[in-house]
């Protein structure tokens, strides 16, 4: 059980280190968009971005070592698409990390309007 | 981490400890605010464990869940979205106190756990009890599964309102 858990907590966080040092980039950021919009060649790729076959490719393995790119080789042709990886867990992160402040802001809310309270009533007091 | 650790701090919470007992052993403690058989089911019945088990916060669900809840009877489990799969054999099954299943997909290195189920004044005392084989087993496992715990059971929590609302009421 707690086992089991670590296990996921580990897989998760090695999972995290690549995919977001995938992300780390803005190239490899633009391949991920321009794939959500078609699939392409590494070539097709390289021309679009202004770079080299090898750099284009280096990008690409690090994009699909994370999953979230695959790719297949047909003739000479390596084509690449989006992976399996959607980032569900990543959001799921980013959400926890974002309750965070939310709760921290709601008790602020809170703070706030007792302060509001506090000085409404003072200011009845003082009129009097 | 080898001092206990307290989750969920307050008066009316129940708060999940978690201690390094020996070099081979992890122990998590937390009571469940209705009876032994309740909590029982919602570890043994798949539908029931599906609900509760994967803590929201990770992104993880439960996929799938087999359990044959008998001596000798395999258990397997399967996570989406990555598909990450985990599989053992129940060793002892003593409803609604004690049940003891091994860990098998890490090989060699998986603990044996054992849950005890202590019912005292209407309230169940869980302990969660896993030995690993070595010092070495329980180093590289880790336990940074301390954060989610707290969060697991609290989802087991409102599972068990559920189900105790049922049995209150038939």
């Amino acid at each position: 059980m707690c086992y089991i858990l670590n296990q996921m907590v580990q897989y998760t966080q090695t999972h995290f280190d690549s995919s977001f040092a995938a992300l780390s980039d803005v190239t490899r950021r633009g391949v991920l968009e321009q794939l959500g919009r078609a699939d392409a060649s590494i070539t097709d790729l390289a021309e679009k971005f202004r770079m080299t076959l090898t750099g284009m490719k280096k990008h690409v393995g690090i994009l699909e070592q994370a999953g979230l790119v695959t790719t297949e080789k047909i003739g000479r042709v390596r084509t690449c698409k989006l992976g399996l990886c959607r980032l569900e867990e990543e959001a799921a992160w980013i959400e926890r990390y974002h309750q965070l402040w939310s709760a921290r802001f709601d008790e602020l809310d809170k703070v706030v309007e007792e302060m509001k309270r506090k000085e409404k009533a003072d200011g009845r007091r003082t009129r009097k | 981490m080898d001092a206990g650790r307290e989750n969920e701090a307050g008066p009316m919470k129940n708060s999940t400890t978690m201690e390094r007992k020996s070099e081979r052993e992890l122990v998590t403690t937390r009571t469940f605010n209705c009876p032994a058989r309740i909590v029982f089911e919602a570890w043994t019945k798949p539908e029931l464990f599906k609900r509760w088990w994967a803590p929201k916060s990770m992104g993880m669900s439960l996929r799938s869940c087999e359990m044959d809840v008998r001596v000798g009877g395999k258990y397997r489990l399967e996570f989406e979205p990555v598909g990450m799969a985990f599989f053992g054999t129940y060793l002892e099954v003593t409803p609604p106190s004690r049940l003891v299943w091994t860990n098998e997909e890490g090989g060699e290195d998986g603990p044996v756990t054992t849950v005890t189920f202590q019912e005292k004044a209407g309230k169940t005392l869980l302990v969660l009890h896993e030995l690993y084989p070595s010092k070495e087993a329980l180093d590289a496992a880790g336990t940074g599964a301390a954060e989610m715990l707290g969060e697991t059971f609290a989802q087991l929590d409102e599972l068990l309102v559920i189900l105790g609302a049922i049995a209150g009421r038939s």
